[in-house]
């Protein structure tokens, strides 16, 4: 019989070892599921993994690439973690994101055609407010009301959606366009364009910013007595009302602060790969975030790597798809995988595995 | 061996890094209350559960009526005629009597015929309780009631009581004591777990003692002396907290028509409670759990705000100060829950010093932690109370009940406090480790603080008090200098309206 016995605290080791133990399992199932699909898995695994970062006929164009897919996805997940290990669920990134990228958008086009060196500056201010305003919402509304903020954070994401509609048919859009939906192209404004600071590398400013939200989060959550309430909060709420810590204005902070960097991460993906505010702009990094949050165990420096890792096996995963005409959609079945795998594997941070009869133990 | 009912040979239970039960080896005979005394982490409730089928020795055996034991879950254990009363009781508040111990049973009678025998064992046993009572609305001992008759109705040879009169009364632990010596007049036997040496030795016909595991000895309590048996148990003989009283001062903490509304379905609201405590000065408040105990600690400690003009320390009004405020200005409070509520589970001693202390022992600088300092103020408290752990680094839920209690009420000490305010400090916590904590409190008022102890252990509140009053329902009576109550007394301003019939009116 195989039992699973509660471990008198958590494991320091299964916690560093359950991320990379559910990579080699998503890898190995991963493979098995290609290879129902008629590809070789070894071959599979190597184009998601191996080949975006080394190939030597392409590894010049996917590995930039790295960069501009990963800054994102760390900065938000960076916001969402730090909620998360306050147990404040904010699911809504997504929505902050294409709040911020239009709010920021639209601050900027306001001044459209100006050169002023604090066009961007600006944008970046107006596009971390979109995003926080949008997450205050929820905020506001769970403080003030008890509503579930995964709820309404979540919701929220659609009605997003819906304005992002909205604006880039209507209000934003380019008036140079022909009548096209989409907003003036930002790489075609030199103010506003958020390009590579160093050619061919994929660091955009929005890198730069994920780089500095990780110290950040580390030197906050590590050294600081916010870091050490929200931690409180998240592991024994009735403690920390004891300690003195104010829910609400944690609620606030986590809810704020995510918002505000989702929002930062749509206006750099908005004013550089992107390039403009357009109806498919919403691309599903707010919700892999979460991905990246969880499999980097809410900690700084883990979120980077998973930020890298996904990243990863999103250009890996075109690249599969254009090589060996692989669905799309297993490429989601398979960052799905890794999120499975790792809450999967999350148990044996707190229990250990028995094998044997009671009378063993 | 005739009159031998279980028979527990060499029992041996090895967790990783330590022996629970180290060759353990005793008889309890047919229809005697025999006693298991010993430490926290001496291995009773290890030993226990042994017996009760939630663990299995490595090493020994059990024999039952002379034959082979060897429950390997509880249905098991209540089958062969062993049930159990746990300290902690397992019931839900929004169900009541009857449901509650439906649902403990594995086929259990229509509702109808539970309730008609509820009420049959509970009048056999002189133990009162209406079926139909909604748990929530009980009191400790009456909840209690409500286990102890879940376990009659399965008709035990061996009832395992656990810790059962910490949460009592003076007037329900002698209803208690009256149902146990009826039980065993009737020829059940009955393993009673505590660490109360009077109630042993009033109660129990045989008692083992267990220390680090091992059997101490078995004797018989009647013929041995209190002391006699506490240093059988401690292993060395420990001093009893003495009182260096000085003069009291001025009026520290005044606490003035402080009504609160309850905080839950199940909470308790304070009505007009009114108290003050002076420099120097120990105010022990007793009463049974649940009177309020809690919401009291929360509106001293700020995690409630109060009413404005109710709280005034040195003739400050704090009402409306939250808990970093208070600590401040040297109000420092131990709630009783450790787990949770006075310390974070899954964070280190470490953290779980900041918790409380960080602006206090300068722990802060522009906002950011000095790790260092918390580190040393964690080994200080573990250094200065004894608190046994691998180190500062230690999660807090690892440690065990005792031991942490020690941690969270020494973390509250070092820091000199003005105002102590502690909610069962020394609950659960071994003798010599509870004299320790009582020698401390009473050595906070001798250097003029004041010092409000909330018990539920009478013999606590004598110990260390100066003057003592009783919550009962949300009030608290008017407080008296310990020196002139008897315990008849302190047990009827507790709340002899806690027992039944009283309690029935109120309906």
């Amino acid at each position: 019989m195989i039992r699973l016995e509660k471990r008198p605290q958590p494991s320091k080791l299964w916690t560093y070892l359950t991320p990379v133990l559910a990579v080699l399992l998503t890898m190995l199932v991963g493979g098995v599921l290609f290879a129902f699909l008629g590809a070789n898995p070894v071959e599979a695994i190597r184009t998601i993994f191996w080949d975006p970062l080394f190939n030597a006929q392409f590894a010049g164009f996917t590995r930039p690439q790295l960069l501009v897919k990963a800054g994102p996805l760390i900065l938000i997940a960076i916001g969402l973690s730090i909620g998360f290990r306050a147990g404040i669920w904010n699911i809504g990134a997504e929505g902050q994101y294409i709040m911020g990228a239009i709010c920021g958008a639209a601050a900027g086009l306001a001044f459209y055609p100006s050169e002023s060196f604090l066009i961007f500056p600006l944008m970046i201010v107006a596009g971390a407010l979109g995003g926080w305003a949008w997450a205050m919402i929820p905020a506001i509304l769970k403080t003030k009301f008890g509503t579930n903020e995964i709820l309404v954070s979540l919701m929220l994401v659609y009605v997003a959606e819906n304005i992002l509609g909205s604006v880039a048919t209507g209000l934003l859009r380019n008036p140079e366009g022909r009548g096209f939906p989409g907003s003036r192209n930002f790489k075609q404004w030199d103010a506003a364009h958020n390009s590579d600071l160093i050619a061919n590398t994929g660091m955009h400013w929005g890198v730069v910013f994920a780089f500095i939200a990780v110290i950040g989060a580390y030197v906050l959550l590590t050294r600081h007595v916010l870091g050490f309430n929200i931690r409180l909060t998240g592991e024994a709420p009735r403690a920390a009302r004891f300690s003195g810590v104010n829910p609400a204005r944690i609620i606030l902070i986590c809810l704020g602060l995510s918002g505000a960097l989702a929002g930062m991460a749509g206006l750099f993906e908005v004013t550089g790969p992107a390039g403009q505010v357009s109806i498919d702009f919403g691309s599903g990094y707010g919700f892999t975030a979460i991905i990246v949050a969880f499999l980097g165990r809410l900690n700084p420096i883990g979120i980077l790597l998973a930020g890298l890792l996904m990243a990863l096996t999103y250009i890996g995963g075109e690249l599969a798809q254009l090589m060996l005409g692989l669905p799309g959609a297993s490429i989601q079945l398979f960052q799905g995988m890794l999120l499975f795998f790792l809450l999967a594997m999350d148990v044996f941070t707190n229990f250990r595995l028995r094998i044997g009869k009671r009378e063993a133990a | 061996m005739a009159d031998t009912l279980l028979s527990l040979q060499g029992l041996t239970k090895i967790y990783p890094g330590v022996i629970a039960n180290d060759d353990v080896t005793f008889d309890i005979g047919r229809g005697e209350i025999h006693a298991l005394l010993g430490e926290n982490g001496a291995g009773k409730s290890t030993l226990v559960k042994m017996i009760y089928g939630l663990n299995a020795p490595d090493k020994g055996q059990m024999l039952l009526d002379g034959a082979p034991y060897k429950p390997s879950k509880p249905s098991e254990a209540r089958q062969a005629g062993i049930a159990m009363v746990f300290q902690h009781f397992s019931l839900f508040d929004a169900l009541d009597v009857a449901e509650n111990v439906a649902l403990g049973m594995e086929t259990p009678p229509p509702m109808s015929d539970l309730a008609r025998q509820i009420r049959e064992v509970s009048e056999t046993y002189g133990l009162p309780l209406d079926p139909s009572r909604t748990v929530g609305t009980l009191s400790a001992g009456e909840r209690q009631r409500v286990e102890i008759i879940r376990c009659l109705l399965q008709n035990p040879r061996l009832l395992i009581m656990d810790e059962p009169t910490s949460v009592l009364t003076p007037q329900e632990v002698e209803i208690l004591f009256e149902t146990l010596r009826k039980l065993k007049s009737e020829g059940t036997s009955i393993l009673y777990i505590s660490h109360k040496l009077e109630e042993i030795r009033a109660l129990c016909d045989t008692a083992t003692i267990l220390r680090l595991g091992k059997k101490v000895a078995t004797c018989t309590p009647a013929e041995t002396s209190a002391r006699q048996l506490a240093e059988m148990m401690v292993g060395a003989s420990f001093a009893t907290p003495e009182a260096k009283r000085g003069k009291t001062g001025e009026v520290l903490l005044a606490v003035n028509e402080l009504s609160l509304p309850a905080p839950g379905a199940f909470g308790t609201p304070l009505r007009e409670v009114s108290f003050e405590v002076r420099a120097g000065e120990v105010l022990g408040i007793g009463g049974v759990a649940g009177n309020g105990q809690d919401e009291l600690l929360a509106a001293l400690s700020g995690e409630r705000m109060a009413p404005a003009g109710s709280i005034v320390l040195e003739g400050k009004d704090i009402s409306r100060a939250g808990p970093v405020a208070r600590r401040d200005l040297g109000v420092l409070s131990g709630p009783e829950e450790r787990l949770g509520h006075a310390a974070a589970p899954d964070m280190s001693l470490i953290e779980n010093g900041v918790l409380t202390a960080a602006r206090r022992e300068g722990m802060l600088k522009n906002g950011f932690i000095s790790w260092g300092k918390a580190r040393q103020f964690a080994e200080e408290v573990i250094g200065h109370f004894d608190v046994r752990t691998p180190g500062p680094g230690t999660a807090a839920r690892a440690l065990s009940g005792g031991n942490l209690q020690k941690f969270v009420v020494g973390r509250e000490i070092l820091q000199g406090p003005r105002v102590l305010v502690l909610n069962q400090p020394t609950w659960g916590v071994d003798a010599a480790a509870a004299a320790f904590i009582r020698q401390s409190i009473l050595d906070v008022a001798a250097k003029g603080g004041a010092v409000v102890v909330i018990s539920q252990d009478l013999d606590e509140l004598m110990e260390v008090s100066d003057r003592f009053g009783a919550l009962n329902e949300g009030r608290l009576s008017p407080t008296r200098p310990v020196a002139s109550l008897d315990i008849e007394q302190i047990g009827l301003m507790m709340g002899g309206a806690h027992d039944m019939e009283v309690a029935h009116v109120d309906d």
